[in-house]
Order: structure tokens, then sequence, then C-alpha cells
């Protein structure tokens, strides 16, 4: 590989499959095998002190192109290759049949045993024995208890699964529930404005109610000052008129003489004979 | 065969035709980095295959099994000789 010339400059006849980076240093007199996928390149001098570095990058596929993702995982695929017999693979059988058959395998495996066991190439001792036997047994045993040994692993397997779905199947709920109540939450902060005015009402309403009790307060202490007014005012009236009754009485008293007080008397008398005799005569 | 033309080192084993099989031989990756790349993706490709699958059968390792009895067989041929029944065949 040391001594091969592949310095060359990129053919516009490469495959599509290769992609070819060509890259050119300034170097001085070193020589360098950059080396990928055996291409081998060294530089060569040009002239004087000017050297030139070719190397051809040979990929054999384009990076960062493909689709391939890591996540999520493709799923494993469900059978695995067809074997028959449990030793030889189905492609062994599929690739002789253009030729051959379907007997041409069989017909292949029975040369091949009578020619190992005729050479002795395949020689019969007592290890023949005992493979037969362990082969016998191993055998049964798989016939018989296959099934059931498959089945087992397969419910092994369907609960893992299961277990896996049920903790995403979980979380989806949850997570359902979440968001309903969320919404449920939406629903009542719409509800706020009739709690606001609830409030507000409420807060009229005591205003409303104060104002009014101020309002009648007002009203009876006024009133009860005015009654008080009027109420003097009839106290003193009446102070005035029992006053002047008074003092009108006792100057009419004062001023009945004596002589008067007898006249009266006179005619008292004589007034009541007279209402005698007519009583009498009535 | 609308393919380009494939140069001859990484054309697929079974695509070889016979007659440039040894230029092809020749042409493989033999350092120990190739060696085990070409093993690890052997048995990338038969675990893939018969081993990483949901329903797997008695052939992913019965095969191995087989294959391991036939390598310890040629393996001990040369002590088995000696147990032959017939000198001459």
């Amino acid at each position: 590989m040391v001594g091969r010339n592949l310095w060359r400059l990129p053919s516009p006849t490469h495959s599509s499959k290769e992609a070819c980076l060509v890259n050119a240093y300034l170097f001085n007199w070193e020589r360098v095998w950059v080396s990928s996928k055996g291409r081998v390149g060294f530089l060569k001098r040009l002239d004087g002190n000017f050297l030139i570095i070719c190397s051809v990058l040979h990929t054999t596929r384009p990076l960062h192109t493909t689709q391939q993702r890591l996540a999520p995982l493709p799923p494993l695929p469900e059978k695995g290759g067809e074997v028959r017999y449990g030793l030889i693979p189905e492609e062994f059988f599929q690739f002789l049949y253009p030729k051959t058959g379907v007997t041409g395998p069989y017909m292949l495996g029975t040369g091949l045993l009578l020619y190992f066991l005729s050479k002795e190439i395949y020689v019969i001792n007592h290890e023949t024995v005992a493979a037969a036997c362990i082969l016998s047994v191993i055998i049964y045993g798989i016939k018989k208890y296959g099934s059931n040994v498959a089945a087992f692993a397969d419910k092994l397997n369907e609960e893992k699964v299961a277990k896996a779905l049920a903790v995403k199947n979980e979380a989806i709920k949850d997570l359902e529930t979440a968001i309903e109540q969320e919404k449920k939450e939406q629903w009542r902060v719409e509800g706020r404005s009739y709690l606001f005015d609830a409030k507000r009402n409420n807060i009229a309403m005591l205003l409303e109610t104060n104002y009014r009790e101020r309002l009648l307060t007002v009203y009876n202490e006024v009133k009860k000052r005015l009654d008080y007014q009027v109420a003097m005012q009839n106290l003193k009236r009446q102070k005035e008129q029992d006053h002047m009754i008074q003092w009108v009485e006792k100057n009419v008293v004062q001023s009945i003489t004596p002589q008067q007080q007898k006249d009266s008397i006179a005619k008292c008398i004589l007034d009541l004979k007279a209402l005698s005799k007519s009583a009498q005569a009535a | 065969m609308a393919q380009p033309p494939v140069p001859l080192k990484d054309m697929k084993l079974l695509d070889v035709k016979l007659g440039q099989l040894p230029t092809w031989l020749a042409m493989r990756d033999f350092t120990p980095g190739g060696i085990l790349g070409a093993l690890r993706r052997g048995h990338d490709r038969y675990y893939n295959k018969y081993i990483n699958v949901k329903k797997g059968g008695i052939g992913g390792i019965s095969m191995v099994l087989a294959g391991y009895v036939l390598v310890s067989y040629i393996w001990s041929y040369s002590h088995l000789k000696h147990d032959r029944h017939r000198k001459y065949h």
C-alpha cells in the first residue's frame, strides 16, 4: 500500500456512492500518509517550496442523509429466519430449488452422509452411540415441551409489554383527567364576573342600609330637638296662662268689698227662697 | 441491471463471479480492525436474523451448537483417525 500512487484529481466518472473530498494543504517537505478505507495519498512536490498534499477521501456512503432515526425504535421482527429441522436455514433449500427441485437438498444430504461414512471421514465409535442417545433425548424433550416453553416465554413477554402499556395508559388517563380539571377551572374562571357582581351588590346594599340608618338617625335627632322646642313653648304658654288666671282670681277676690259681699249674700238668699217656692209649687 | 459499475472491492461475496474471486479476496481488509469489523458484522447479521426477534425458535442456538460440534470434530479428527474400522477406503 505504501508505494501506490493514488494522487489523482476527482473525475466526473466517480460513482454516486462515493463522495470525494479533496483536501489541499500547504506543507513543507512533509510526507504524510493519509489512509482511509485503504486509500493512500501522499504529497508530491510541485515546485520550489510550494507543496500540496492531495488526499482523496473515499466514503462509500454519503453522510447524514439516511432516514434512520434512533427513536422510536422500529419494532422487532415477529419471527426469525426460517430454519428447517432446527439446523439448516430455509435459504439453502430455496437456493437449490431452481436447479434440483424439492428433493435436491435431501439427495445432497444423503449423498454426503454416505460419502462420509464410506470414506470414514466420520468414524463410528463409542461417541456415535453417545451422540445418538443424547440427541434422541434432546429431540424428544424439544418435541414434547417445546410449545409449552415457547408459550411460557411469550406469556412473560406479554406481561412485560402489558405492564409498559398499562403504565402508558395510566399516564394518558391521568393527563386526561388533569386536562378535564384544567378545563373545569377555566370554566370556573368565567364565573368570576358573577361572583364579583354579587359581591358588588352586597356592598351596595350595605352602603344603602348604612345611609338609610343614618338618615333615620338624623330625622330622629331633628325631631327630638323640634319637639323640645314645641314642648318648651307649650310649657311657657301654660305657665303664663296659669299665672295670669291666678293673678286675675286673686285680684278679683281682693276687689270684692265687704258691702258687696253682704249684698250678694242677701240676693242669693232671696233667690233661694224664690226657687224653693217655685219648687214647692211645682 | 441499471446499477452503476461497483468496484470489485465493495461487491458482496454472492455477487462476485468465480473468476474474480482471488482478486476479491486479495482486496479485502485483513488488518486486525478489518477482521474484527467483519466478525462483528457477521455476528450482528446472525443475531438480528435469528435471535433478536419476538418469537425465536430453536434454530437460533441449535445452529450455533451444531457449528460448534462440527468444528470440534474437525479439530479432533487427527485423533479419531485411529478409531477407523478399515485402513483402506
